[in-house]
């Protein structure tokens, strides 16, 4: 069983090393007020977020929502400008620093980091056919047109497990789960190294998700990509990814290996995050734990540490200064005064209150 | 009442037999609710299980008279509720037969039955308060209420699900309060007139996780107090494997499973039960490769000679399956399913279709 759940790093074809190094990665929102639009105030969605992606790996980020997961996506695609920090990304024709692009270099950036949309309803154009849509970064990016552009898509259709009849066809003949299809094939088509999906499989009806899962985690292998895959379901999570990033009001708390995270959370947060999902495994099936409250606002956060309103360790110094960034290993780190001292329960221990 | 079967429980609320609701719509007919029938009993949880097009949803709004019709007709059934009467007997009423916009019916829906909704942004009218919403179901189901006692009874509601300030919040508008409060705000409109029945359609769908471990703790808390049935409604097993006392698993209009929660999660007898369950990611236990249902979820107008999963099922049997309708058989006591593979001689009995 889990021969097939390999997909990391190391296999033929994907070359060692890092892939991304984002440091200190920020991204605010400002606050407008009143008719000249007076700046108030700024929320602060992405703030001073650091970590490396391995060529091949899939990085699960992982939060509730207004956590700032979707625009930490958003912000290393350069869909949305930095506010500080950087982010580089080493191809193969060189590194690239995101913030500072030359256009010759934008041009390559958007061809080798590609997006995967949640919702195949609203992401495709009702008025242009599957040749069309995913034809279309091949032509915008310059790489192939005429003949040579429908026999690339034409190939990619296929690997996403779509026909070749089908390539005059409009979005609306399709299903949520074939539309997801073509999403992904329109990402694929330019040869990206980094794809970041966002929520790919949410909007999917559940005996759906395990076809998309199951293909991504196929043409991973197809063509050496490197996934950051964002999601609020850490079953997903879980299912498909290497290491999980855990946010939480706009920080990054926690980042590790699948298996020490899921095991052994060194975050209070992860921690409760992981209690919150309900156990499906007999004998704990519907057990989670219940806390209360919710993330803070954005806009007017706490001193100290982002969670302490929640966190059930909490103690002086988490009210007065920043959490450290404690380091358990290379690969995995948490931003916790008590990293080290506390003893959190992981999935393996089923969470003792509420059940049926 | 005709053909109402004693299942041997006093407490027995609301009986649904052969429920057959059809939309008739310019592209076809959809058959969104077919030969549907369960029991609900007082202080248990009815789940329903179901991906979209399953008419789950369409079941659960039958009962609360509020299908749209037209374009929906409810071709066959009796939908019976058995209600305590001022005297302190109890009287039943045929759901099915009385108008949807009478005045009787009016009585019961937000009466004696409740009801919360997926989403309750659009569930809300954005331009009354919370208060107004709420006070205005407390007005015309509770007799010789004034707008003064229609307060307070909303600020006690408001309190008992767990929004901090009920004596502000009750001047509130839907906008100003966050997604797991406006949820709270939901339930304490449903709960307003002490429903005997209350009806959640995906109420936690749209919620973190943790906010949906809080709310499903409140609904739990609250059946518990007022010995309230439940219906509840979701695509997500864990999240009905933790509520649950019964399950009934729905596809295409069809139950196709219905059985104690225990045995539906530990021993489903239905291929498509067993499908559903080994192709969803789970938080707990060990990694295994996730099986995908193949195919998609048929058309909805499609009109099926045999069982609607034929096509997608592993277990089918060409020449019978897609022959006729399965039979709904009670393989166990208190368990039924309705497929072929528990017909002691299959083939020989092609015709012994559609329940009774």
């Amino acid at each position: 069983m889990s021969d097939a759940m390999q997909t990391t790093s190391g296999s033929n074809g994907v070359p060692a090393g890092e892939l991304l190094e984002v440091e200190g990665l920020s991204k605010y929102f400002p606050i407008t007020k009143g008719f000249l639009r007076r700046v108030v105030g700024f929320t602060k969605a992405v703030h001073d977020v650091s970590f490396n992606l391995a060529n091949g790996e899939t990085l699960g980020v992982v939060g509730e929502s207004g956590c700032g997961k979707t625009t930490l996506g958003r912000t290393i695609l350069r869909l949305y400008e930095m506010t500080a920090g950087s982010v580089r990304i080493n191809l193969d024709e060189g590194r690239l620093d995101v913030g500072n692009l030359t256009p010759e270099e934008r041009k390559l950036f958007r061809r080798r980091a590609q997006m995967i949309f949640q919702d195949p309803f609203a992401s495709l154009n009702p008025r242009m056919n599957i040749l069309e849509t995913v034809g279309e970064p091949l032509l915008v990016n310059g790489v192939a047109k005429g003949t040579e552009l429908e026999q690339r898509v034409a190939r990619i259709i296929e690997l996403v497990g779509l026909r070749v009849e089908h390539l005059r066809r409009y979005p609306h003949s399709f299903s949520g789960g074939q539309r997801q299809r073509i999403g992904i094939a329109r990402a694929l088509v330019v040869n990206p190294r980094l794809v970041v999906a966002d929520e790919p499989v949410s909007a999917l009806d559940v005996s759906i998700q395990a076809q998309i899962l199951n293909l991504l985690q196929e043409l991973q292998g197809e063509f050496h990509l490197t996934y950051m895959f964002v999601s609020h379901d850490m079953s997903v999570i879980r299912y498909i990814c290497d290491r999980i990033a855990v946010m939480y009001a706009g920080r990054l708390v926690e980042l590790g290996p699948k298996d020490e995270l899921l095991d052994r959370p060194r975050h209070p947060y992860t921690a409760l995050l992981l209690a919150a999902v309900p156990r499906t495994a007999k004998g704990s099936r519907g057990k989670r734990l219940v806390t209360a409250g919710e993330p803070p606002d954005p806009s007017n956060l706490p001193t100290g540490c982002v969670f302490q309103e929640r966190c059930a360790h909490v103690q002086d110094i988490c009210r007065e200064e920043d959490p450290p960034r404690v380091s358990m290993s290379d690969r995995h780190f948490a931003a916790c005064h008590f990293a080290k001292d506390l003893n959190l329960d992981g999935i393996t221990v089923a969470p003792v209150t509420l059940s049926a | 009442m005709a053909s109402v079967s004693d299942t041997g429980r006093g407490d027995l609320l609301l009986e649904v037999r052969n429920l057959q609701v059809h939309f008739y719509l310019f592209e076809g007919v959809v058959q969104a609710v077919n030969d549907v029938s369960f029991d609900v009993h007082r202080g248990r949880t009815l789940g329903i299980i179901g991906e979209s097009g399953s008419g789950k949803s369409v079941s659960a709004q039958s009962v609360m008279g509020i299908v749209p019709s037209p374009p929906a007709k409810q071709l066959a059934g009796e939908i019976v509720l058995h209600r305590a009467t001022p005297d302190g007997g109890t009287e039943t009423l045929d759901l099915g037969r009385m108008d949807p916009r009478g005045p009787e019916y009016r009585d019961v829906r937000g009466g004696e039955i409740g009801m919360i909704f997926q989403e309750p942004m659009t569930s809300f009218s954005p331009l009354h308060s919370i208060g107004d919403q709420i006070g205005e179901a407390i007005l015309l189901h509770i007799p010789d209420s004034t707008p003064q006692t229609a307060r307070e009874r909303t600020e006690d509601l408001l309190r008992r699900v767990g929004i901090p300030r009920p004596d502000r919040a009750v001047d509130a508008f839907p906008h100003q309060l966050s997604g797991g409060m406006r949820q709270r705000a939901m339930i304490a409109m449903a709960l307003s007139c002490d429903p005997a029945l209350l009806i959640a359609d995906e109420p936690t769908t749209a919620l973190d996780v943790t906010i949906e471990a809080q709310i499903l703790e409140l609904i739990q808390e609250l059946q518990q107090d007022l010995n309230m049935a439940i219906i509840y409604i979701s695509h997500d097993l864990a999240v009905v494997g933790g509520v649950a006392d019964e399950v009934m698993v729905m596809y295409l209009g069809l139950v196709m499973e219905h059985a104690d929660a225990e045995t539906i999660f530990d021993d489903p007898l239905h291929p498509y039960t067993r499908a559903l369950w080994q192709s969803i990611p789970k938080i707990d236990g060990p990694l295994e490769e996730l099986v995908p249902i193949s195919g998609n979820i048929p058309n909805p107008f499609a009109v099926h000679r045999g069982c609607p999963f034929y096509a997608r099922c592993t277990e089918r049997i060409q020449g019978v399956c897609d022959e006729s309708p399965p039979p709904v058989l009670e393989p166990r006591p208190g368990h039924t399913v309705r497929c072929f593979l528990y017909v002691d001689d299959v083939g020989s009995d092609a015709n012994g279709a559609m329940g009774d």
